[in-house]
């Protein structure tokens, strides 16, 4: 049947959005994690979704998945904080702060549960079909 | 005598074909709702049946697996693009508002096409049994 790709796509869909969902997590986690080297300190982490091009070049082959291409870090530039004072301050008496965005880490969980929830719905209601079809002439 | 599926339920498989056909792609909208540069898709329900109705004769034939197939072609229709109401930045068209209430509305239409066949299908036994 064929209409079990659906189940196959949605899933995709709810996998990549529990990536993002984990990585907001772990970059808030990490938010205040000070570090004493610019090498060494924590940079925010952002997945990064692709279309499943196989699917798309397919013109038969209509619905396509999420495909999570990988996981990359934030290239901007650490918070450097003057504080001699701190422990974990390098000889020129600095400290390093992650590149988190508090807020927009944020809203990229708001925005990641809902697209999660809208699959859980699709999923539910693809199944309720299927189930009826399935009971199809009783 | 004989039972001719076709004529005993009409219009109504092919229907739910193509409700299964357009729930996996606002599906697959929804899922790469998210996916940057995502274009959203969908069928046009009207041109789908009139191809159907129109004995099919611009569609070319695979008479062998190698054949490549033809473009676009869902059921004998194109698939569209979506236009979305607002742009966004990453360029994707999914607007999922807007898919959530055509998938709604796509599972309504299946669970009417499936209604209409569970009806015919029970018209059939009864003929059968003579009850």
């Amino acid at each position: 049947m064929s209409s079990l790709r659906i189940f196959d796509v949605a899933g995709s869909g709810m996998n990549a959005e529990n990536l993002r969902l984990n990585l907001v997590a772990s970059n808030i986690s990490n938010a205040n994690s000070v570090s004493s080297s610019i090498d060494q300190v924590y940079k925010s982490r952002q997945p990064v979704f692709a279309a499943e091009l196989k699917n798309i070049m397919d013109k038969n082959n209509t619905a396509s998945g999420v495909n999570v291409l990988g996981v990359v870090e934030n290239q901007a530039p650490p918070i450097m904080e003057y504080n001699p004072n701190h422990p974990m301050a390098d000889a020129t008496g600095y400290i390093y702060k992650p590149n988190v965005n508090t807020v927009e880490e944020m809203a990229n969980m708001m925005s990641a549960s809902r697209s999660y929830q809208n699959n859980v719905e699709v999923l539910n209601t693809a199944k309720n079909l299927i189930l009826q079809t399935l009971k199809m002439g009783r | 005598m004989s039972i001719n599926f076709d004529n005993a339920l009409g219009i109504h498989p092919q229907a739910l074909a193509l409700r299964e056909k357009r729930g996996e792609i606002l599906a697959s909208n929804l899922a790469n709702a998210d996916t940057p540069d995502y274009k959203a898709r969908d069928l046009d329900f009207k041109a789908v049946f009139q191809q159907t109705l129109a004995d099919r004769g611009g569609e070319l034939k695979r008479s062998q697996s190698g054949h490549l197939a033809s473009q676009h072609h869902v059921l004998g229709a194109d698939l569209l693009y979506r236009n979305p109401q607002h742009a966004s930045l990453d360029g994707n068209t999914v607007e999922a508002h807007i898919e959530q209430a055509k998938y709604a509305e796509n599972a309504v239409q299946y669970e009417a096409s499936l209604r209409f066949i569970n009806d015919d299908f029970l018209g059939l036994m009864t003929a059968i049994k003579g009850e």
